[in-house]
């Protein structure tokens, strides 16, 4: 093989895996990708049952309901719009009333959001960051929900898990 | 007065940097050997201020002088001795100091071990590393400073963030700062290149045990993290692609890929181009980690900054250092000599292949991480990418390179034999398929892909004997002289050997874990017993105790297996009062390389309280796995080619040199 030969053997290998590549990444962008959404945001997007999404909010106070075998029921709210939630698992240390949440999952049939991932952070000033964002566009933002100033030692997601 | 003398320590050492960065420069451009040296003077006093600094940030955090914001928000005076001291990197600003003092460390080492370097090239090399280090010595100035006083100081600290007190913390961050960090000289190397316009295989064989020393160091940090994450987080899991993990796991790609390139232009000085080009990368991906983690534009488990202004900053001193960098490499690399020739079939283009992989699979968690973001800042969506993107990407890329690695070892440079490779491996193939069939008949119906890929494994390590076996002649001579062969065989081969199988006891690893990991989720009484896969736990009590900074809930459990009495496992919820949060302490009785695994949640009305429990087969092959690598990297770096060094012609010029 010539010099030139072997370069171009090079180049279109590498223009091969590339490709390949590219094609991997477009495939998994169409499938695996979760949107955030608000409760007032799921009602408006009217999101079909069984597509997965994420689900911000607060913990709305008054809504936690434990059942057997650790079944939880609570709503999430983000002041306009509440949606309720059903988990079943171990919630993280720092779940509460009141307090910031990210939930994954996706609706069923009924308009019940059915939850396999919550997400709370483990600190008591602690807002998720998609919430507060949501909250503060939709004027809901209260400023005693930010951290406190100077502490800003955000600290680890707890991650509660049901398979 | 400590913190103003740290302080004070700091802002010397920037103005060091400042002359290390400038004065070696021109002592190159003039030819002047004294300006030159300078940067070796620099370097090493620069070590001497960064290291003062560092010590005072301790002293302050072990005396808990409360009158340090730095202190006051991450310390407390109840906390244990070893949590005083690891709390100093447990943050932001301590952290960027830990950054900068590894930096100067390096550069340092450059400057006492580096005397084999021709003088322009460390002349070159000590000023890149002082223009680093004088943007983050700035950063830390300027937005970051560990020192500052309080006005009124408090009686009490806030305490450091419970998940954060932790032996992990005392490793994980200085270990995979190392290793970030560590990439800065094979960049500074690649820039100094670039500026000389000169690269030759002598370069490659410099560059190469420093590239090594930060992978085994970014090898060990990222392992250890994951440990960590799966310990402490209390629900079992070991890699989350959060994009902080991510960021490690870039640059350790990167640098992967530049291990294998270097070996390419060391021994055939080819793809020259292409080894600076990876350098360059390597240390941007380390400083988009960094970027990453310390500005908080994620959400994630380890942000802990949100300050703005510093995430400009770092976004600033990011685009000057890749953007100087590539625009420099764009301008000077066509200058640099092509090397030699090879077929695509041969040991320099199974490496190709290696970097072809390894850098795409780079480029999708590359994508898969920043492509939120850029979303976001582009039209306000907000979406998540999560572990199922990641598989369905990362994994098949990973497939055909860990399929083409027993391969590699076995070719010849230049021109190699396929066939006669495959035929080597006939032995690690059957191997492999061996326990594919053994594991389909075993799991009967179960999950397809796992045993394929435990069978993929098989051959990764079967491939890693073969070659140790192959050059030994093992089976073909007497064993005795394969026994002298396997002592006079280079440390480097042992290192390869040792390296790619380390991959596949990790993938066996993985696949055990995610396929066959069995769970026992639920609330349980005193009494109670849980079963999980054969074994029997028993929840004897449930009792309070007081710790140093906390109060700790204990639950006793007794776990049996076949009416046998193992052991007592004691998971606990700790409550840290200061900080008004709790952790959640797992359990692990390991056997073999299989644990069990404990953690507690919440208790409710009636006593009763939540438990997980988790069985996980070979969960800590995962960590082997990678340790085994590391190993690979440290025989490699004990080879003694690179321990002897390059070939010194610049000694011979000295020689002739008139005494002064």
């Amino acid at each position: 093989m010539t010099r030139k030969q072997r370069r171009l053997t090079m180049i279109c290998g590498s223009l091969a895996v590339l490709a390949v590549a590219a094609a991997l990444v477009l495939n998994a962008m169409r499938d695996s990708i979760v949107f955030f959404s608000t409760p007032t945001m799921a009602a408006e997007k009217q999101i079909p049952p069984g597509k997965r999404f994420r689900l911000g909010g607060l913990v709305q106070p008054g809504s936690l309901v434990r059942g057997d075998n650790l079944a939880v029921n609570f709503s999430i709210a983000d002041g306009s719009a509440t949606l309720p939630v059903a988990y079943k698992g171990m919630l993280p240390d720092l779940f509460r009333e009141g307090q910031g949440v990210v939930a994954e999952g996706a609706l069923d049939a009924s308009g019940v959001f059915k939850a396999d991932t919550v997400l709370a952070k483990h600190d008591e000033t602690y807002m998720p960051r998609d919430v507060a964002d949501a909250l503060k566009k939709q004027g809901h933002w209260k400023d005693d929900y930010g951290a406190k100033p100077g502490a800003t030692a955000a600290s680890a997601p707890v991650q509660g898990t049901a398979k | 007065m400590i913190a103003e003398a740290g302080h004070y320590a700091l802002v010397l050492a920037l103005a060091l940097a400042l002359i290390q960065s400038t004065v070696p420069m021109l002592g190159a451009r003039w030819g002047d050997p004294a300006l030159m040296n300078v940067a070796r003077s620099t370097a090493l006093a620069q070590l001497l201020f960064v290291a003062a600094s560092f010590t005072a940030l301790v002293m302050l955090h072990v005396a808990s002088d409360f009158s340090v914001v730095n202190v006051f928000e991450n310390s407390h005076s109840m906390k244990p001795l070893l949590y005083k001291i690891t709390g100093v990197w447990g943050n932001h600003e301590g952290s960027m100091l830990l950054w900068v003092a590894i930096l100067a460390l390096f550069g340092g080492l450059v400057a006492a071990f580096g005397n084999n370097l021709p003088l322009s090239l460390r002349a070159h090399v000590l000023a890149v590393q002082g223009w680093i280090a004088a943007a983050f010595y700035l950063f830390i100035l300027l937005t970051s400073n560990p020192f500052l006083r309080i006005a009124s100081p408090p009686i009490e600290g806030r305490d450091l963030n419970p998940v954060l007190q932790d032996i992990g913390l005392a490793v994980h961050p200085p270990m995979l700062y190392l290793g970030y960090v560590g990439f800065s000289i094979s960049f500074s190397f690649a820039i100094a290149a670039l500026i000389e316009g000169r690269i030759d295989a002598a370069w490659a064989r410099w560059v190469r045990p420093w590239t090594l020393v930060a992978w085994i160091f970014l090898t060990l940090g990222i392992a250890m993290g994951s440990y960590w994450a799966y310990y402490e987080l209390g629900w079992g899991g070991w890699w989350f692609w959060d994009p902080v993990e991510n960021a490690s796991l870039m640059p350790w790609l990167a640098g992967t890929a530049l291990l294998h390139s270097a070996v390419v232009m060391e021994k055939r000085n080819a793809l020259k181009v292409w080894t600076i080009l990876l350098s360059i990368l390597a240390f941007s991906l380390s400083l988009l980690g960094t970027f990453l983690v310390r500005s908080g534009v994620l959400t994630s488990v380890h942000a802990f900054a949100t300050d703005p202004s510093r995430g400009v900053f770092i976004l600033l001193i990011l685009c000057l250092f890749i953007g100087g960098s590539l625009t420099l490499y764009a301008w000077r690399a066509p200058a640099l000599k092509q090397g030699g020739l090879f077929a695509p079939v041969s040991r320099e283009g199974a490496l190709v292949l290696n970097n072809l992989f390894l850098t795409s699979a780079c480029a999708t968690v590359f994508i898969g991480t920043l492509y939120p973001l850029a979303l976001e800042v582009l039209t306000g969506d907000k979406i998540s990418v999560g572990a199922p993107f990641f598989n369905l990407t990362f994994g098949p890329l990973f497939v055909p390179l860990l399929v083409a690695m027993p391969f590699a070892p076995l070719l010849a440079w230049k021109r190699g034999d396929l066939l006669g490779a495959a035929q080597r491996l006939t032995a690690a193939g059957i191997a492999a398929l061996v326990a594919i069939a053994v594991l389909f008949a075993w799991t009967h119906g179960g999950a397809t892909l796992a045993p394929l890929a435990i069978g993929l494994a098989i051959f990764v390590i079967g491939g890693a004997l073969s070659d140790l076996a192959e050059r030994t002649a093992l089976f073909r001579v007497p064993f005795a002289t394969a026994m002298a062969r396997a002592r006079g065989l280079p440390r480097a081969t042992w290192g390869t050997a040792f390296a790619h199988a380390g991959i596949g006891v990790a993938l066996i690893g993985i696949v055990c874990e995610t396929t066959w990991n069995s769970e026992y989720i639920g609330t349980m009484k005193p009494r109670d017993i849980a079963s999980v896969a054969g074994y029997q736990l028993k929840l004897d009590d449930i009792t309070q105790r007081q710790g140093p900074n906390f109060r700790e809930m204990i639950a006793q459990f007794t776990v049996s297996h076949d009416g046998e009495t193992l052991e007592v496992m004691t998971p606990s919820k700790r409550n840290f009062t200061t900080r008004d949060s709790s952790t959640t302490e797992a359990a692990l009785l390991t056997r073999g390389a299989s644990q069990l695994y404990v953690s507690l949640g919440d208790t409710n009305a009636e006593g009763a309280i939540a438990v997980r429990i988790y069985h996980k087969p070979l969960v800590l092959l995962i960590w082997w796995g990678p340790v085994l690598m590391a190993f690979g990297g440290l025989l490699s770096l004990s080879d003694r080619r690179l321990r002897v060094g390059a070939p010194k012609p610049a000694k011979a010029a000295r020689a002739l040199q008139p005494a002064e």
